[in-house]
């Protein structure tokens, strides 16, 4: 064996050793998370910068369906097996599970300042740091604008209620031949800020949750009566059970539905896959006695305290929720966004589509209109609960198997029972 | 002079697949012959269920040791230790009824609905499983043309997956389906076969027997094989009518195979759950949401998961199969006694 061979084998032995020990030395952390449109694309982008700029730490993208986040996640968390970080929508429901950074944060004023009202949906009962919103959202309905051209009807105005839109997307339908005139997610949420339009306190005067109220009633007797007469198809609420999320973007898209309650998270989609086919136009949230109003919601970002890297997740999360990186993600993704100095400075969407330009202007501007009662239903921590409920039941009165007071009756023993399950520990 | 060749060619191809055996019975026989000697031959059978017995007792066993553990406790915490004991509760819970038979009356109304419609399910999916698998197995038995291949084609739903049946029913079924698209060009409206309770039952039955048939066909197939054909030449002898020779010979003769169709499908049929859930949701409302479902909706799905009334249910669930089985194997008992 020569020197020069020698020498060769132990520079590659070192080599090899020193990488070794760098894999070795890596912090690897799991970030749960899943789509509604492009983010994923996105987000694995400033992943790949944030890797650049810390060799020390890999983040792995784990994209899931939404269901998985729903319904897999939380008892992955009471396992003790969750993800170093996830993309999570039920905000408050969740917060016993979720880190609260400010120990390794160097600026929490920047947090603070930049995300202050919707930490408190991370952590409803304290001043934790969890985490930040990926997007921030309203609910609100969208038309199909070219029908209402096409059949000459005029679209309902600024100020319109929802009984000026069902008789409006009738009249549509009929001329057109259009067979579903309206439609909603099937989902409590979605329920949740028309109702509150019409007068539903949500909660009584101790803040205890209190669902059924004269203005819940007002609005779930019109959802109830325009299953009945056609206004709504019974297929889209009544063909699935429980609480299950059934949402109408496909038929909206597909020039199927006149009228699609839904959300400025349908946006991107939309832009994506309608396009300009026809114009899909966000519309004011219709108006109640009450309010015109929609309801806040979300997704937020958020470190989980089981994880074993609290400071490299931290180190994470400070990266991403810096205004240049957040700036490109609701840019790209076209969210609105959950970041107050961008709110108020403006983000550069990037689009040149006309509809997901007012669509995104539309979602902007209803959010100083959203009523008190629907933050503070965003922001309790068992708002699911009620949301589920009233969906449920809701649906059993809508297919036959309830009268509408029964239903009532028993969505506040639902939520009862389960509010008493909870705090039984 | 080839032939041989080849012949001594396989011989010591065997010869070698078999080395292996051979040698692991080399190594074990002195120990197990050891073992024989310290617990004498009528033990040995146990020590060879061993392996089974503990690989059961773990995933089965001690599972449903737990579950009925976690339905005597409440709360929300995934660790029993967390969790407070709650007695009996779940299950007074479950059982509270004004009337059992209208589960409206009941505190837990979905509960009661779940067995409702699990009852009704198993009666139409049994019996018309049984049936048609019955019959197809008899025309099968036959010598028809081409019985390989529908022999291959009654099978093949059975190798599919219950979420890839469901959703290939699904998309025939839909608004816009192909179905409706048939109707539609025969003249007639479409049908919306998920809003309706009937229809939505229908299907359920429908697509659970269209996946599993071939499977019971199968046993009822090597049942119908079994039977000696000298029996049915006796009886075209003495000129017994084909409706006696199936009264009094086929039906018989098949009967255990029968009766293992029927525990099987009824088994089946109360643990329904991937299918439907995939096809019809449960709905609509709670037409066609089974109990399995209430179980996985009250464990999992909820905000709030209530792992302990989840586990009730599941207790109540298997006490009632076990009760089916029993019965069923009472039955069979006096039958052969009979």
């Amino acid at each position: 064996m020569t020197g020069k061979f020698r020498t060769l084998i132990a520079t590659g032995a070192l080599a090899l050793g020193f990488s070794a020990s760098a894999a070795l030395a890596q912090t690897e952390l799991r970030m749960t998370w899943y789509n509604d449109g492009i983010e994923g694309e996105v987000m694995q982008g400033l992943l790949d910068r944030f890797e650049s700029q810390n060799p020390d730490i890999s983040v792995v993208l784990d994209v899931v369906p939404y269901k998985a986040i729903i319904e897999g996640l939380p008892v992955q968390l009471a396992a003790g097996e969750g993800p170093d970080l996830a993309r999570v929508t039920d905000l408050g429901g969740l917060s016993e599970h979720y880190l609260d950074m400010t120990p390794y944060l160097a600026d929490t004023g920047y947090w603070k300042t930049n995300f202050g009202p919707f930490l408190k949906w991370l952590d409803p009962d304290g001043d934790a740091i969890n985490g930040f919103m990926t997007q921030l959202t309203v609910t609100g309905p969208y038309v199909n604008k070219t029908l209402f051209e096409q059949a000459g009807v005029a679209l309902p105005g600024k100020g319109a209620t929802w009984d000026d839109y069902a008789t409006a997307v009738n009249q549509v339908a009929d001329k057109l031949d259009i067979p579903i005139p309206m439609a909603w997610d099937r989902s409590g949420h979605r329920v949740s800020g028309p109702a509150i339009a019409m007068g539903a306190k949500m909660f009584d005067a101790d803040g205890n949750p209190a669902l059924i109220d004269d203005g819940l009633k007002a609005m779930t007797q019109r959802l109830y009566d325009w299953h009945q007469d056609g206004t709504m198809s019974k297929e889209l609420w009544g063909s699935v059970s429980g609480s299950s999320y059934l949402g109408a973007n496909e038929d909206f898209a597909n020039a199927q539905v006149v009228m699609y309650m839904s959300g400025s998270w349908q946006i991107p989609q939309f832009a994506e896959t309608i396009g300009d086919a026809f114009d899909w136009w966000a519309v004011p949230a219709p108006c109640g006695p009450a309010a015109c109003t929609g309801m806040p919601g979300g997704a937020a970002l958020v470190g989980m305290a089981g994880t074993d890297h609290p400071a490299e997740v931290a180190k994470l999360m400070d990266f991403l929720a810096q205004e240049e990186q957040m700036a490109e993600f609701y840019g790209k993704t076209l969210f609105i966004p959950g970041h107050l100095g961008l709110a108020q400075g403006g983000v550069d969407f990037a689009t040149d589509d006309p509809r997901a330009k007012h669509a995104l202007a539309t979602f902007a501007g209803a959010v100083p209109g959203i009523s008190p009662v629907a933050f503070d239903l965003q922001g309790y921590a068992n708002n699911r609960v009620m949301f589920n409920a009233l969906i449920s039941r809701l649906n059993e009165a809508i297919v036959g198997e309830l009268t509408l007071d029964e239903a009532y009756d028993r969505m506040s023993a639902d939520i009862t029972k389960a509010l008493a399950e909870k705090s039984r520990q | 002079m080839a032939l041989q060749s080849d012949h001594n060619m396989g011989e010591r191809m065997a010869s070698l697949a078999g080395a292996p055996v051979r040698l692991l019975f080399t190594v074990l026989e002195p120990p197990l012959a050891a073992l024989q000697r310290g617990l004498g031959i009528k033990r040995m059978p146990w020590i060879f269920l061993l392996p089974n017995l503990a690989f059961f007792g773990l995933f089965v066993i001690v599972p449903l040791f737990i579950n009925f553990f976690y339905s005597l406790t409440g709360g929300t915490q995934l660790y029993l230790d967390n969790r407070p004991f709650v007695g009996t509760e779940q299950y007074g819970f479950l059982l509270d009824c004004q009337t059992y038979a209208d589960p409206q009356t009941c505190r837990e109304d979905r509960f009661w609905k779940g067995i409702y419609n699990t009852s009704i399910f198993i009666i139409f999916q049994v019996s018309f499983m049984v049936l048609f698998s019955l019959i197809t197995a008899l025309i099968l038995n036959r010598e028809i043309r081409a019985r390989g291949f529908f022999r291959a084609v009654f099978f093949f739903p059975v190798l599919l997956s219950p979420v890839v049946v469901a959703l290939i029913w699904k998309w025939i079924l839909l608004r816009d389906g192909i179905l409706n698209a048939f109707l539609v060009s025969i003249g007639l409206d479409k049908i919306l076969f998920f809003v309706s309770p009937e229809w939505s039952m229908f299907w359920a039955v429908f697509v659970s027997i269209w996946a599993h048939m071939g499977f019971y066909t199968l046993i009822l197939l090597a049942g119908l094989q079994a039977i000696p054909p000298d029996l049915y030449e006796a009886a075209e002898m003495d000129g017994t009518s084909k409706e006696r020779v199936f009264w009094r010979i086929t039906l018989p003769l098949l009967w255990p195979n029968m009766l293992v169709v029927i525990v099987l499908a009824l088994i089946k049929g109360v643990q329904i759950f991937d299918e439907v859930f995939v096809l019809t949701g449960g709905g609509p409302g709670t037409a066609t949401q089974f109990i399995v479902q209430y179980i996985y909706n009250t464990g999992f799905t909820n905000q709030v998961q209530n792992f302990g009334l989840a586990s009730a249910a599941s207790v109540a669930l298997g006490v009632a199969l076990f009760i089916l089985t029993m019965a069923q194997l009472a039955a069979t008992r006096r039958k052969d006694d009979v």
